[in-house]
């Protein structure tokens, strides 16, 4: 059996699915898992720069699909952690350069080695939908707490459960709480209630985000970062462990009016 | 939204968002679109007055959903032959 193989998708692009699969999988790996992230994006590969591994490229995903190279040579190891792997995509390239059924064969020749597999997809229902889903044994799906993102996520359900694929479980990324208590964003009950799917969990927007994407080290590795928090917890909800969601309930009434007199050392 | 806003009874953005996706989306799964909505409408009205009185202008024919399932749901109220219709 092996490895799970977790395919981090989307309807709408740009909602955080390589954030998403970066600091899950580094989260996995803090934790002490054999963990691998496949850059499933060909052409537009960003996962190697979310995890600062961008300069150790050597050979990627459509080499190894060419028999160019063998599967292990073209994973690179992260330094920072025991057991993380990344096989990155390839640039140069378009989707049609890996299969679906490379996917599955790839997938099927790491699951020995490893606890979890990630898979980064590309945005959009095409060629490259498929080939990601193929092997995939869970499936995350992103949102924004927005009408459009959520929208096109829907379809991705609908597009999932015609494929035969087991339900996707939602992650809500970049959630504002202090807009949601104002009536102005949608909270993660809306998005629950619509799309009638399980919530594995829910990410607020947070400036360290970018500032560690740009640096190379994925928010995780911030103690303190709440949207780290919540990616440790996503980590540990997939192994198993029941942990408190955050929701947007954090920063409502007595009790979130408390947290945030704490959190903000007695000033208003 | 301001707080002068929610006094005056406005729908949050939030609530707007919500209803704007609920409708959204019972048109997408059942890929029926508002405007097939008014062609099916009308022809149910044509089809039923040849057989009942139907009083026209009072048929809806909506799309509804409870979780992931759709049914298109048509209300049509009956004419009395002798009063209205
Ligand atoms: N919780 C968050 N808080 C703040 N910024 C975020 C958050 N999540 C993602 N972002 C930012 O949003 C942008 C898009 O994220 P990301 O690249 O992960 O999306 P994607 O779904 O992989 O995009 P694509 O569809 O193009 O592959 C990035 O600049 C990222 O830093
Ligand atoms: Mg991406």
């Amino acid at each position: 059996m092996g490895a799970q193989v977790i395919t981090v998708t989307s309807g709408k692009g740009g909602v955080g699915k390589t954030t998403v699969t970066a600091n899950v999988g580094m989260a996995l790996a803090m934790a002490g898992k054999k963990v691998v992230c496949i850059d499933a994006d060909i052409g537009l590969r960003n996962l190697d720069v979310v995890l600062g591994l961008e300069n150790r490229i050597v050979y990627d995903i459509v080499h190894v699909v060419e028999g160019r190279c063998r599967t292990r040579q073209a994973l690179i190891r992260d330094k920072r952690v025991p057991d993380l792997y990344l096989m990155p995509a390839a640039q140069s390239r378009d989707k049609s350069a890996v299969k679906p059924e490379d996917m599955v064969r790839i997938c099927e020749e790491l699951r020995p080695e490893f606890d979890y597999i990630l898979i980064d997809s590309a945005a959009g229902i095409e060629e490259g939908f498929r080939t990601a889903l193929a092997p995939a044994d869970l499936i995350l799906l992103v949102t924004n707490p927005e009408v459009a993102a959520v929208r096109d996520a829907d379809r991705v359900v609908g597009l999932v459960e015609a494929m035969g694929k087991p339900t996707p479980k939602l992650i809500v990324n970049r959630l504002k709480p202090d807009m949601v208590r104002r009536g102005d964003m949608l909270d993660t009950s809306d998005v629950l209630e619509i799309l009638a799917i399980e919530l594995l969990g829910v990410i607020p927007e947070d400036e360290q985000v970018i500032v560690a994407t740009n640096r190379g080290t994925p928010v995780v590795l911030e103690e303190r970062s709440p949207a780290g928090q919540a990616f440790r917890a996503i980590a540990r909800r997939l192994m198993g462990e029941t942990v408190p969601l955050f929701l947007s309930e954090d920063g409502q009434g007595v009790l979130g009016w408390l947290r945030r007199l704490v959190r903000s050392g007695g000033g208003r | 939204m301001s707080w002068l806003d929610r006094l005056r009874g406005q729908p949050s953005p939030r609530e707007t968002a919500k209803q704007r996706l609920q409708v959204i989306l019972v048109h997408d799964r059942s890929d029926l679109s508002p405007g097939l909505l008014e062609v099916i409408k009308d022809e149910i009205i044509a089809v039923l007055s040849r057989h009942v009185p139907i009083i026209a202008e009072e048929v809806r024919v909506t799309v509804t959903q409870d979780a992931r399932e759709c049914r298109l749901v048509a209300d049509i109220p009956l004419g009395n032959r002798h009063g209205r219709s």
